[in-house]
């Protein structure tokens, strides 16, 4: 069907333009184009969404499934031979008592010794080692962590009775679908695997097939430890937690601080302009960089300050400045520039009659930024800070080269403690190329996610309520 | 009552001054009964956006090298009824059509036309000057492109000269065709976007107010430029200037906002006469207080 | 005393202060330092990287010639030319934004000119998403997804474990999101009378969108485009991980450019790379390992302040035109 003149129907038109029929041709292309156009635009869309999806998949994927598994000593014959049913009881329900004395009769003494000097089993009694010795090496100039650490817990120490009495060995893994759609193909995996003889270490019918979460509460709880099998994220979590402390008394007052004076009180000057863009420059700085300057600062010249040594008389709380607070400050100075602006674009979207109004009643410029303005904006600046705060945690190239510890087991203590971090275990974890420790990677991985997604979901909560409530 | 007498004169005055200086005002009485046909014809159409009804049962018939003017008050739909005539409407998401437009006979409403086809032949001025962000001649030349002009460079560059002298711009801008749209006043802006209306050949030009953002010294020469160009292009001007109606075009047609029962607000036709009759004796009272005054 | 016994002492009736409050001033000038800190934290990174980049080049070992010229990173051999370093971080980059210009770019058009207010209020948070999530993550991914994946379909003989490929794209997915995000701002910024304008002169909604709005845009999507770039030079845990941490050393004429020196199927360390290794491993202050991060912290500086100042020029470019 064509619309047409009367005159260009008949094939009259000037010469360059196309005659009917060679538009019609052409409308026809065009139009088909715009069609394929379309259909590419929202492919890309969507090839965007599935990639995050893939990636979720690969996550999830790798935190859940079928294991081959061979125990050194089978859970469930410990916890029978204690007395219990094997049915509801699980090596995590022994008390603390009773995993103490299977450590006893299944670990060396000298491993038994190693294990105390790092951390006591009991406040009031040793186990492995006899008092004079203890008092002794205490006392010495480099005394071990379990001098001055806390017993052990729970949790510690049946991650401990898990891989000193168990010995857990995973020799093979699948992953979550393949587990949940063909498992009988793991089996055949594993069989195939013996019979070409790949797995030296044991012999087939100590194998056990079952399903593993490698994701599992425990896993949060557990401290860290070499064994993959056996290691939990504890420690990285408590040093993530210590690290955002930090990080947050530190950029937060600071950064509201300088968004408050650059929105409120500076004028229009060559310094203030030089501020402001300066600030600008410095949330495109890679973190690394950042990571740099707290290693050469914090680590470097401020270290009797970052280890601790002027706040303590004698022996430092850390032998260099590699430690909470010299990370903590880092990531404070990465924070910044992003609370900055973020508080300044709160701060910019009171409206300026509510100044007006606070100053034309005679008070001063801070009576009304305290009370007027900030009340206001203080929803806005609080969504800031928790966006920036939950990049933050997720951030692992800083800590790096602030010297995040590559192996640590206990707690940390205090500001001055060695720590690692969330993004740390996983990257460690990822390096190694054991697929056991990818799998932990993962599931180390979803409980990153999981925090992240509850601290963007409050934001976003607290962004809606707050533009509700101003409507 | 100072206001309504000094309306009607000034429309009355303007209705002999054309009479006087141009003979050809003398307009063919038969073109509004329909003997003769016009470029554009609408039959009962009425246009919806979502569930409310802005324009009802509007059947009109646009001569062909004529000027037809679309009136009335705010919100009596008559841009919406001009956008209808080149489906600009379709651009609105919840916007509907109902009845036909019949351009040379064919329904440009009927299924399978496709609107990019319409709009070619039929072309549209826009309030507000619209350049787009490249040089005059750029914007002049994008839309001989896009419809498939395959001349080579000095053809093209004769198509941008014809259609700039076209809209009385070339003298004005003939040393000038590499710097952008925008650097042009506002009224120079204007007939930049009639020069790029023209250049794609079209047959019907729409213009919805074209004059209403400029002063009154551009509005002229605007007004000017479309009795030149009737004698190649229909046209039809959706204005709120009564004066200029009565100025510049060969028919009027009057709407007006009507309340039905439901107590929706939808623009009617009330009259469609030859100019002079419209404003010196119009046959509906509503036009008559319209024209004089009492309401609008 | 009140106004009234002011004036009958030939005072002004009012008494306004006139001597500034102390606590205004003192707060004045602790919320002034709190924003004066930026420029002490940028001094601190140009000082730190300049000083120790100073001793870097100190060292009998090293000249700014070499290290500007030559293509051999091999510290334990006395190789400091930094061209095999900004080779892997310059050709992941590159991958990277291959892979995310179109993607960003069409994205943006779809959610601005095609998607209805839903499908665009559900997406753009989707999207957001994606530059949320940690890089570490990205690495994970890198590893355990892309890098078998390219195995499979080009051959394990042909893809190496670590290798440029896998990095690049998934920093490409990384920041796609800053190419739409700025780009559909850009482009929702355009007026739509331009749009309708083009409508009117009988072109098709790809016409319209593609030589009317993007060309409209370009500044805007521009800007967008140089920040990703900034933030793809910057990255390090994805090509830490994907791309490993055997620097490419080159020699022209010696090695053939397709089959080596851009081979994307082999690992390229990259500067941030290089950077995360060393100072993972031990390493003491005052080396020429630990000093030469330093060097290469302030190339990598530089490029970023650049890319991002070009940004901005684009930005304000953009904001001229339709503000």
């Amino acid at each position: 069907m064509t619309v047409t003149a009367p005159e260009r129907e008949s094939g009259q038109r000037d010469g360059q333009f196309p005659t009917e029929d060679e538009y019609q041709g052409q409308l026809g292309r065009r139009t088909r184009r715009a069609s394929w156009f379309q259909a590419a635009c929202l492919l890309a869309l969507v090839i965007a969404v599935l990639a995050l999806a893939t990636l979720l998949y690969t996550i999830i994927n790798d935190s859940f499934g079928l294991v081959a598994i061979v125990n050194q000593n089978d859970p469930e014959d410990i916890v029978a031979g204690l007395g219990h049913d094997p049915e509801v009881f699980t090596i995590a329900d022994l008390s603390y008592d009773e995993m103490v004395d299977l450590l006893e009769a299944n670990v060396s003494s000298g491993v038994g010794r190693r294990l105390e000097r790092e951390q006591r089993f009991y406040e009031h009694r040793l186990v492995f080692e006899d008092e004079g010795t203890w008092t002794e090496i205490c006392a010495s100039d480099a005394p071990p962590t379990g001098c001055t650490a806390g017993p052990r817990d729970q949790a510690n120490l049946a991650a401990l009775v898990q891989e000193r009495v168990v010995m857990p060995d995973v020799i093979a893994s699948y992953q979550l679908v393949p587990s949940l759609l063909r498992p009988e193909e793991f089996e055949q995996e594993v069989e195939q695997g013996f019979a070409a003889g790949r797995f030296t270490d044991h012999t087939l019918d100590q194998v056990e097939i079952e399903w593993r979460a490698w994701f599992n509460p425990t896993f949060l709880v557990t401290p860290q430890n070499s064994t993959p099998e056996v290691a939990g994220i504890r420690t990285a979590i408590l040093g993530s937690a210590w690290l955002v402390l930090i990080t947050v008394l530190f950029a937060v007052p600071v950064g509201v601080g300088a968004a408050i004076y650059l929105v409120e009180y500076a004028k229009q000057s060559r310094m203030n302009d030089f501020i402001q863009t300066n600030i600008n420059n410095l949330a495109g700085v890679p973190s690394i960089i950042y990571g740099m300057l707290g290693l050469a600062i914090f680590v470097r010249v401020l270290e009797p300050f970052t280890s601790g040594a002027i706040f303590t008389e004698g022996v430092p709380p850390s032998e260099d400045g590699r430690t909470i607070i010299a990370a903590g400050l880092t990531l404070g100075l990465l924070t910044l520039p992003v609370v900055i602006i973020s508080a300044q674009e709160a701060l910019k979207a009171v409206p300026d009659s509510l100044r007006h109004a606070g100053l034309a009643l005679g008070a001063t410029r801070w009576q009304t930024v305290r009370s007027q303005i900030i009340p206001v904006a203080l929803p806005g600046i609080l969504t800031g800070t928790i966006l920036a705060v939950a990049r933050a945690i997720g951030e692992t190239a800083p800590l790096i080269l602030v010297g995040a510890a590559s192996f640590i087991t206990t707690d940390p203590t205090g500001p001055f403690s060695k720590f690692t971090a969330l993004p740390i275990q996983i990257f460690q974890w990822t390096s190694y190329p054991q697929q056991e420790f990818h799998n932990i990677a993962a599931a180390a991985s979803v409980a990153l996610l999981v925090l992240l997604l509850t601290l963007n979901a409050v934001a976003v909560i607290l962004r809606n309520r707050y533009s509700r409530r101003a409507e | 009552m100072t206001n309504e007498t000094s309306t009607e004169t000034r429309v009355d005055r303007v209705i002999e001054e054309r009479k006087t200086t141009d003979p050809q005002t003398q307009v063919e009485s038969d073109s509004a009964t329909g003997s003769v046909p016009g470029v554009i014809e609408t039959k009962d159409m009425s246009v919806y956006y979502g569930d409310f009804r802005a324009v009802a049962d509007v059947s009109l018939d646009f001569g062909r090298n004529e000027i037809s003017a679309l009136i009335g008050p705010s919100g009596c739909g008559k841009s919406t009824v001009l956008r209808s005539l080149n489906r600009m409407n379709d651009l609105v998401a919840t916007a509907r059509t109902e009845g036909q437009v019949h351009y040379h006979g064919q329904n440009i409403y009927a299924e399978g036309v496709d609107p990019v086809e319409v709009r070619r032949t039929i072309g549209m001025v826009f309030q507000k000057p619209n350049p787009f962000p490249k040089s005059i001649y750029d914007n002049i030349a994008w839309g001989a492109k896009i419809n498939g002009f395959r001349g080579n460079k000095s053809e093209m560059e004769d198509l941008v000269h014809e259609a700039l002298v076209g809209a009385a711009l070339w003298d004005e801008v003939k040393d000038k065709l590499g710097d952008s749209g925008y650097s042009l006043s506002g009224g120079q802006q204007q007939r930049l976007c009639i020069a790029r209306a023209i250049a794609v050949k079209p047959d019907v030009i729409l213009m919805d107010e074209p004059c209403s953002s400029l002063d009154p010294i551009a509005t002229l020469r605007i007004e000017e430029l479309m009795l030149e160009l009737k004698e190649n292009y229909s046209i039809i001007i959706v204005t709120h200037n009564m004066q200029q109606a009565a100025r510049v075009s060969d028919k009027t047609a009057f709407f007006n906002v009507k309340l039905d029962d439901s107590g929706m607000r939808t623009g009617r036709l009330v009259e469609y006469s030859p100019t002079e009759q419209l404003f010196t004796s119009p046959r509906e009272k509503d036009t008559e207080d319209y024209i004089t005054g009492r309401f609008g | 005393m009140n106004s009234d016994q002011r004036v009958a002492e030939g005072q002004s009736p009012n008494s306004f202060r006139s001597k500034p409050r102390l606590g205004e001033t003192l707060i004045r000038g602790f919320l002034f330092v709190c924003g004066a800190l930026s420029i002490a934290i940028t001094i601190g990174i140009v000082y730190e990287l300049g000083t120790e980049s100073f001793l870097f080049f100190q060292d009998e070992r090293v000249t700014i010639v070499d290290f500007l010229t030559t293509t051999v990173w091999q510290p334990q051999v006395g190789g400091f030319g930094i061209w095999p370093l900004v080779l892997g971080t310059l050709y992941i980059a590159v991958v990277a934004m291959v892979v995310a210009v179109p993607m960003g770019l069409a994205t943006a058009i779809y959610l601005s000119e095609y998607a209805s207010e839903r499908v665009r209020g559900f997406f753009k948070p989707v999207l957001e998403v994606l530059v949320g999530i940690p890089t570490v993550v990205y690495g994970f991914f890198a590893l355990t997804f892309m890098t078998p994946l390219l195995r499979s379909v080009f051959g394990s003989n042909v893809v190496g474990f670590f290798n440029v490929l896998s990095a690049g794209i998934v920093v490409g997915i990384l920041i796609v999101p800053l190419i739409s995000s700025l780009a559909e701002d850009s482009l929702r910024a355009v007026p739509d009378s331009l749009r309708q304008a083009a409508y009117a002169l009988g072109a098709s909604k790809m016409e319209v969108s593609t030589r009317v709005v993007v060309p409209a845009a370009l500044s805007g999507i521009a800007a967008g485009v140089v920040v990703a770039m900034s933030r793809a030079v910057g990255e390090t845990m994805v090509v830490t991980l994907a791309a490993g941490a055997a620097a490419r050393n080159f020699t022209f004429g010696e090695d053939s450019l397709f089959g080596y020196i851009l081979n994307p199927f082999q690992g390229a360390q990259a500067m941030t790379g290089y950077v995360a290794i060393t100072a993972s491993g031990d390493i003491a202050y005052n080396t020429i390992d630990y000093n030469s991060i330093f060097a290469i912290g302030l190339t990598l500086f530089f490029m970023t302040l650049g890319l991002n100042s070009l940004s901005r020029r684009f930005v304000s470019r953009f904001r001229q035109k339709y503000e």
